[in-house]
């Protein structure tokens, strides 16, 4: 499948009064043609300025990009005018942000803001433009579309406002959409819906994904691959199914051993990860995750580990990649007796 | 002696905690991941025989007013609507749903921060919506809560010792300076919290740690029973397993009694002996903990579990999804009948005409819906 837009070394740091936090360390990733690709990572890891720093959304200052090329369509956004970013924005990639209550226009109707973003880059106005914005308000699943084109944001439910977002960032059809938590505010069975809904629309429109999330049951669910963030840095990526039965990296073995699951019988303990996520201000040139690591030796302190190939797409950024491994699999059959016990 | 009841715990936990520079790291775990204790795949569940609180037809309805000068009531919002359920000493109660469900107003209705427009809550043979202020007051020691959100529910100017020993100031319990202050400082070592911190600011925490912090404060006048409302949502993944891990010795070690407020089925799942599901102000379905979750009954909390994704992609591509249509109605304007009728796939014409009767099909399994 051809690339779609290929990051290499994407470094973004925010200059604090602090120190220097090295948001976004040096992260190489791609995603193809009609693609769903996960960012997964807890607060502070860099996920959401990784994705504000392919749109530029960086706000300079106290931010910058330092270093690395966001290569789109065979240009790199990093290289293009402020003016030719923003033909960018909007008609080339849409995005979705996570807070649906403030990323809309309180004061604008839901048929102006709609109709704006089609102004703007097609150059489509009056009824057309009202038309389209009745089309994608129906395609988002919205009942009653053209009497919501004079409503406003708080005349809708949070739900009803996140379908709004969608629309928005579908109506000058991207080829990339990227969605920033889109339903970590949302309740359970409307998260499943919107969920449901992008999918759906990706898969029909031929839309690539980069969907950011915390949640590793949505990731499971809707990714074809995952990137897993820790500091900053890229520390293991690969399918799905690489990242969840097969996993190389300690911290995304117990991210996936610290959560509860309902499809297993009920454990008397659950296994967190232990301590703090590490200050970004303070990074050495060691692996951010080793004091909290249980598989760390004495070379993690000094170097920071390659991203490694495991097999195919699959990479992982560490010293013990075996003894991980070789865990997981403990872990995996351990699983495996719970749900045959079940 | 007032701090004799924490004593053993503050010891165990003392060295552990001495070694992190923040939060306690089980030291001893370091390096053996794999070889994980073995668990007993079904928690024992205890017998709990005696009741701590009795909710009889609670409702909670907050008028709607218009009119600037002269205020007219136009509307109810009927946040609860006469629910009834009890809590037993020492068992942790889950009360789950999505937003606007009313469990906050129930949990905050028990705790008299809200005046009930109708119904009783009996904590402990008295009837808390009968008290008055003065008379409440001693129950409020006995009451305690954890709150949602670890930035705003810490007093940003207080020093973290002076957070954790304001209740005992309030409440009286410690009339001794020095004596609140070891105790905070003790509370901060059971909650898995350096002793150090206690001369710092909330800022200067991570979320997690200040969760901890809202722990230790609730803790310090010694509750019975605490209402944890939403206390782990706003924790990322990792530091929520260990909150989770600390509620549950918590309540171990001090006999506690929950209220778990949360909309996070799997963790609800983990942590509670018994779970009731709210939809709009009304109690849908109330059972014990694998019995909810094993046999759902009443096709909202279905469509909840099912709307749940599980952390496996194998296990979520060969899961069949069916996610239930429409919007949570208002609670100003619920639905006639059964609230849930409009969204639900199983509803008969008499769903939009009656209210289905709350009653229990299974022992201990109460359930809300005529078409069972």
């Amino acid at each position: 499948m051809p690339k779609l837009i290929e990051i290499e070394g994407l470094k973004t740091q925010f200059y604090t009064s602090a120190g220097t936090v090295k948001a976004v360390d040096g992260i190489t990733y791609d995603v193809n043609e009609g693609e769903t690709v996960a960012i997964v990572g807890e607060s502070g890891c860099g996920k959401s300025v990784s994705a504000m720093s392919i749109l530029r959304l960086i706000p300079d200052p106290p931010g910058k990009i330092v270093e690395g090329s966001i290569r789109f369509q065979g240009r790199d956004l990093l290289q293009l005018s402020e003016e030719e970013m923003r033909d960018v924005r909007g008609r080339d990639i849409g995005m979705v942000f996570q807070e649906p209550m403030t990323s809309l226009n309180p004061v604008l109707t839901i048929g102006r803001q709609l109709t704006e973003t089609l102004e703007e880059h097609l150059g489509v106005t009056g009824e057309a433009a009202d038309a389209r914005a009745i089309e994608l308000l129906g395609l988002v699943g919205i009942a009653e579309p053209h009497r919501r084109l004079v409503q406003y944001p708080h005349h809708l439910s949070g739900g009803m406002r996140q379908r709004v977002m969608i629309a928005m960032a579908l109506a000058c059809e991207p080829k990339l959409i990227i969605a920033d938590e889109p339903t970590t505010a949302l309740d359970v069975t409307i998260q499943a819906q919107i969920l449901e809904l992008m999918k759906d629309l990706t898969r029909r429109l031929g839309v690539a994904l980069i969907v950011i999330t915390h949640n590793l049951g949505v990731v499971a669910r809707y990714a074809d691959r995952v990137n897993v963030m820790y500091a900053g840095k890229i520390i293991e990526s690969g399918t799905a199914h690489d990242i969840y039965h097969n996993p190389r990296h300690p911290y995304t073995l117990a991210l996936l051993k610290s959560v509860p699951r309902m499809d297993l019988p009920r454990q008397a303990k659950l296994d967190p990860v232990e301590g703090q996520p590490p200050d970004l201000t303070r990074l050495d040139d060691g692996c951010a995750f080793r004091p909290r690591c249980g598989f760390a030796v004495e070379k993690c302190a000094r170097e920071f580990p390659p991203l490694e190939k495991v097999k195919g797409p699959h990479i992982a950024a560490c010293w013990s990649k075996e003894k991980v491994a070789k865990s997981a699999r403990a872990t995996a059959a351990q699983t495996k007796k719970l749900r045959k016990a079940s | 002696m007032s701090t004799a009841r924490s004593k053993p715990a503050a010891k165990r936990k003392a060295s552990a905690a001495r070694k992190s520079s923040g939060t306690r790291k089980t030291a001893s775990k370091r390096g053996t991941a794999s070889k994980r204790r073995q668990t007993p795949a079904r928690p024992t569940k205890p017998k709990f025989t005696e009741t701590l609180v009795n909710v009889q037809g609670l409702t909670m309805h907050f008028p709607v007013t218009e009119g600037a000068l002269v205020p007219r009531v136009v509307a109810h919002v009927k946040a609860v609507d006469g629910i009834t359920f009890d809590i037993m000493k020492g068992e942790t109660l889950g009360l789950v749903g999505e937003s606007g469900c009313g469990k906050t107003t129930t949990g905050r209705c028990i705790l008299q921060l809200e005046q009930a427009t109708g119904g009783d809550i009996i904590y402990d043979g008295q009837n808390l919506n009968e008290l008055n202020k003065q008379q409440m007051r001693p129950l409020r020691q006995r009451i305690q809560v954890i709150f949602q959100d670890p930035y705003s529910s810490l007093n940003p100017r207080m020093k973290i010792g002076e957070i954790i020993t304001e209740p005992m100031k309030v409440h009286n319990t410690e009339p001794d300076e020095a004596a609140r202050r070891k105790r905070a400082l003790e509370l901060l070592e059971v909650c898995g919290l350096n002793p150090k911190f206690a001369d710092r600011y909330p800022h200067e925490m991570s979320g997690g740690q200040r969760q901890r912090v809202g722990i230790a404060r609730a803790l310090s006048v010694k509750p019975e029973f605490i209402i944890c409302d939403e206390a782990v949502s706003a924790l990322d993944v990792s530091i929520q397993a260990q909150v989770i891990n600390l509620l549950e010795d918590l309540r171990d070690e001090f006999n506690l009694t929950y209220l778990f407020i949360a909309h996070d089925l799997s963790v609800v799942r983990h942590l509670c002996h018994r779970v009731a599901v709210m939809y709009l102000g009304k109690m849908v379905e109330l059972a014990d903990c694998d019995e909810l979750f094993d046999h759902p009954l009443h096709p909202y909390t279905q469509a909840l579990l099912n709307a749940v994704p599980i952390p496996d992609p194998t296990v979520e591509s060969k899961r069949k999804h069916q996610i239930i249509k429409g919007e949570i109605p208002s609670p100003i304007n619920p639905p006639s009948g059964c609230v849930f009728h409009p969204r639900c796939p199983i509803a008969v014409e008499d769903c939009k005409k009656s209210v289905p009767e709350f009653r229990q099909i299974r022992p201990g399994h109460w359930v809300a819906c005529s078409e069972i």
